[in-house]
């Protein structure tokens, strides 16, 4: 009846996961509760679980991430404590235990931190940017979404019903096949990865139509703006990268469920194929997590400095090339591998060549910022800290792309010093800056500056403490992932890694204050022009946040930085003659109702309970059948009603000129747009 | 299509610029998919040695059998094509007529592959039995279920047009149903290139 | 979208034109394998050619795409997806058999 799943599951072996477990179910109780008591079921159905509305769909993503990434990072803290005092002793976590969460780590940093919170950034900016409506498959937007939160909800429930993954993030057979991890770890991973692998599947081609079909007239490609480039070859890359990880994923799973013998040591499987498509999938998936971190710091680097981006057709060549040498790097994730000299070089020479193009981008943010006025808002603060931090990733990089070199280093803690040190400054500051750039737009108010900063260097100080003593330690021959070890040497340099560890906690906590002050103080940080940074981009044309419809006239592109061009022709704001009815995109339940049964079905897949899996199969066939039968569900929007929110927009821009206290007491203020209103 | 460049209203422009996206988003999902066969093809060639003793394609594989299937499927692709030529005319019983004869050949070609399959597993020549077979079911067997698939959206096709007709939105989505099961002839060809033809030789 | 043919007779004579071009490309590798007329290397060269040009035929005459009618981006995206076929297959051919030769497999 319920296929291998028995009381046995729940993690009553070890205080440890005791307390994982505890804390995952009771903070879901919590938050369950806390709706509950406020009444908002309704409301949090109707506004967004079922909106296909790209703006909340982002924030819906960022949500996701931001969560994602406190419980991702408590996995960090474990480890770096754990060997922090694990000289010649077991610490506090056994090796099963230790092994669980890097694996849990590195899966949810990179699939349920890293994509979602791009997705999200992408989500929230991509449309604006290019002056449409909306994306071009919302109902598919929302899809995307809700496969991701189940992927990331299979991940979680393994806290609680059974165990995660002891085989890394990376999943290597024959380790990860049925023979040496027979225990229902690797499917979750297995089934977490293709279920929100489907989902940035449908993001990447929804993203991909939107940039190339639905740009505001005049807007060519080369007047695009940066972040929409990236979020273009990122686009790309995710519809042409993932299918490889749904190959190698899906036939680890038929070797684990049917016995098939893809991966296996005998019967003539071959492992290293394995290994070859994850790869393939792999390198392409680091690019599609940094080209819109990049995006995103052309946009800063540009609004801060007050001026125009250097190098606008170098970076989008950049980009451009980048995101097709992605995918011919691969192997330099296996040089150790076995491969001939030949196979070797070959890669290892593709690899140093694709380190060329972002040091060209390096040097178009530095000329950026040269002889600009610089304002440092933190979004300039993380960028500066990428730029200097990540480039000794680069170099760390570069490095290990020599075949001999990497002989020496693979799996050591300078590969993981490496990859941390281009994506932490590259990926994460990037998001972090795109997310204090964006916010406002997306939430209608500032967030506050100080605690900002604060979490910058806290973060950054933390980060160099946290690292640099690994790649020293990779020198010292220290292995990745080690639960206990005897040299005593190591232990200093662990200590300091954990003491960075600490600093970086506390600038989560930074940012959660961030959070909680700016939301305190929300009214008088309010965005009431729609334009706090003086920006260039589109985006910040409309107000904070945008109405439903986002354009009540869909602009016409002049130039490059079409909302500087407009600024400088004074047209920015001009009233239209007369105002259309907009038709919008229904919300619907079918794409929450679709992500919810994936959920199931992967959580019956995991235990073996067939009878659920095909319901849930057919259910979700159904579903997507009875939507086939719906076709371009939308509603009305009244010209009078767009026309009346728009009068009352260029009203409360006024305001921004008046004193604070003045417009606190202004009636308008509690009809204002917000985050949660429709109108 | 023609009729559409005479759409006047703004509305009726963003409709078919909505149908248009929907065309291109799917084109950009078979490409998608075009990976997953080709890696699904490299992974077959890379374990054609992986027999482990075991029965290879010259054991297992039948000229006629495959014949016969590859005609199956070239017949429904000409089909459909009729299919596509009616709904043009605007012949809305015919398109029916030509969807059913459609469904009726890619049905036998699911037929003749399960047929195959059941037979190769009777003679302990399942995918459990070495790489070779695991590579092989994976990839044959990748291509049924997305034939299997095709079947449901002619079925879902089939009562849609039924009920509403040949509109935008029918012709829009019978195109790109076209796409799809044509791709799949395509795939076939790939199969049987690689794997039948050389695995007889 | 296909825009060229209205009704009957074009658009039924590209898809005659195709089966026919069809048939006689699968007919050729068969009887090949059939009757083994050619030598090994020499009948995968033909089956080859004729796979490729079957797969043109379906392109031309059942896809009809065309570099007039069919749009850039659709042409485009499939030429990207050919490059990286080529390089995902080709360079997963050329790393694995050369990791096979060298354990000898």
């Amino acid at each position: 009846m319920f296929g291998k799943l028995t009381i046995d599951a729940l993690p009553l072996y070890s205080w440890v996961a005791m307390g994982g477990a505890t804390i995952t179910v009771g903070g879901a109780l919590l938050v369950m509760l806390g709706i509950t008591y406020f009444g908002r079921w309704r409301y949090l159905w109707v506004e967004w679980l079922t909106s296909v509305d790209h703006k909340r769909i982002g924030i819906m993503y960022i949500v996701l991430a931001l969560i994602m990434l406190l419980r991702g990072f408590v996995d960090a803290i474990m480890m770096r404590s754990q060997q922090a005092f694990a000289l010649n002793s077991d610490g506090y976590l056994p090796p099963d235990h230790f092994d669980q969460i890097f694996s849990s780590h590195g899966t949810i940093m990179i699939f349920f931190m890293a994509m979602p919170f791009m997705t999200g950034l992408l989500n929230i900016a991509v449309p604006l940017q290019i002056g449409t409506r909306d994306v071009a498959f919302p109902f598919l937007n929302s899809v995307s979404l809700w496969l991701t939160a189940s992927g990331a909800a299979l991940v979680m429930i393994s806290l609680v019903i059974g165990k995660f993954s002891t085989a890394g993030w990376t999943g290597y057979p024959p380790y990860s096949g049925i023979a040496y991890s027979p225990d229902v770890g690797v499917d979750y991973w297995i089934w977490a990865l293709l279920i929100s692998g489907v989902g940035s599947t449908l993001a990447g081609i929804n993203f991909v139509v939107t940039i190339i079909k639905r740009r505001a007239p005049g807007m060519t490609l080369m007047r695009m703006p940066l972040f929409t480039w990236t979020a273009l070859i990122t686009s790309v890359l995710m519809v042409f990268a993932f299918p490889a990880l749904t190959v190698a994923c899906a036939m680890l799973g038929l070797d684990r469920l049917l016995g098939m013998h893809f991966f296996t040591n005998e019967a003539g499987g071959n492992l290293m194929n394995y290994i070859n498509l994850f790869w393939i999938w792999g390198h392409p998936e680091v690019y599609i997590l940094i080209l819109p971190a990049f995006g995103m710091f052309s946009e800063v680097v540009a609004t801060f400095s007050r001026k125009r981006l250097f190098g606008y057709k170098s970076l989008v060549y950049a980009t451009a090339a980048i995101g097709l040498l992605s995918f011919s790097v691969w192997l330099h994730h296996f040089f150790t591998m076995g491969s001939s000299e030949n196979v070797n070089a070959v890669f290892g020479i593709a690899t140093m060549i694709i380190a060329v193009p972002t040091g060209v981008k390096i040097f178009d943010w530095l000329f950026t910022m040269y002889r600009g006025r610089i304002h440092f808002h933190p979004s300039m603060y993380w960028t500066i800290g990428f730029i200097v931090t990540f480039v000794i990733g680069g170099a760390s990089g570069v490095l290990l792309a020599i075949p001999p070199v990497d002989y020496l280093m693979h799996n050591s803690t300078f590969l993981v010093a490496h990859f941390h040190n281009v994506i932490i400054p590259g990926v994460l500051f990037g998001y972090l800056a795109g997310f204090t750039y964006w916010f406002p737009k997306a939430m209608g108010f500032t967030l506050d500056e100080r605690w900002g900063i604060r979490s910058f260097w806290l973060w950054l100080i933390g980060f160099y403490l946290a690292f640099m003593p690994l790649y020293v330690l990779g020198f010292l021959g220290m292995p990745r992932r080690m639960e206990t070890y005897n040299v005593a040497e190591w232990q200093p340099y662990l200590i300091v890694a954990a003491l960075g560890a600490v600093l970086v906690l506390l600038g989560i906590g930074c940012q959660v204050m961030q959070v909680i002050v700016s939301v305190r103080d929300w009214r008088q940080r309010r965005d009431l022009s729609g334009d706090p940074w003086d920006a260039r981009t589109m985006e910040w044309m409309t107000s904070s946040p945008p109405p439903a419809y986002n354009f009540a006239v869909i602009p016409t592109v002049e130039g490059r930085d079409a909302f500087q061009d407009k600024k400088e022709k004074r047209i920015a704001y001009r009233r239209p003659e007369r105002y259309e009815d907009i038709f919008m995109p229904k919300s619907t339940g079918v794409g929450v109702i679709l992500g919810g049964l994936s959920f199931v079905l992967g959580f019956s897949m995991v235990w073996h309970i067939w009878w659920l899996v095909i319901l849930c199969g057919l259910a979700m066939l159904a579903a997507v059948i009875v939507r086939c039968f719906d076709d371009d569900p939308d509603f009305c929007i009244p010209a009078a009603q767009v026309e009346a929110t728009e009068a009352q927009r260029l009203e409360v821009m006024a305001l921004a000129e008046k004193p604070l206290q003045e417009a606190e007491r202004d009636p308008a203020f509690a009809t204002q747009m917000l985050p949660g209103r429709t109108t | 299509m023609s009729d559409m460049a005479s759409a006047i209203t703004p509305r009726e422009r963003e409709e078919a610029e909505n149908l248009e996206q929907r065309e291109f988003g799917f084109w950009l999902y078979l490409m998608s998919d075009a990976i997953i066969f080709a890696l699904l093809f490299a992974t077959y060639v890379v374990m054609t040695v992986g027999t482990a003793g075991g029965p290879s394609g010259k054991d297992l594989f039948s000229l006629g059998h495959t014949f016969a299937e590859t005609m199956t499927l070239l017949c429904s692709s000409i089909t459909f094509g009729m299919a596509w030529l009616a709904a043009k005319a605007g012949r809305k019983q015919q398109v029916l007529m030509w969807l059913m004869v459609t469904f009726v050949l890619g049905a036998g070609f699911i037929a003749l592959e399960i047929s195959e399959f059941a037979g190769m597993i009777a003679v302990e020549a399942g995918p459990d039995r070495s790489g070779f077979l695991s590579a092989f079911f994976a990839l044959v067997g990748t291509h049924g279920l997305h034939v299997s698939f095709g079947l449901i959206f002619i079925l879902v096709m089939s009562g849609q047009i039924a009920v509403r007709g040949l509109n935008h939105y029918s012709m829009s989505r019978l195109f790109r149903l076209g796409l799809f099961w044509h791709f799949l002839d395509i795939v076939w060809i790939a199969i049987f290139s690689i794997v039948y033809l050389p695995g007889l030789l | 979208m296909d825009t060229t043919t209205s009704k009957g007779e074009p658009g039924l004579r590209n898809y005659l034109t195709g089966f026919v071009l069809a048939l006689v490309l699968t007919a050729i590798p068969f009887g090949l394998v059939a009757t083994g007329a050619l030598s090994r290397s020499a009948t995968l060269v033909v089956i080859a050619i004729a796979a490729l040009a079957q797969v043109f035929v379906h392109l031309r005459c059942f896809l009809h795409l065309s570099f007039k009618d069919t749009p850039r981006e659709n042409i485009l995206a499939m030429a990207f997806a050919a490059v990286l076929i080529f390089i995902m297959v080709g360079g997963s051919l050329w790393i694995m058999l050369d990791l096979n030769a060298r354990m000898m497999i």
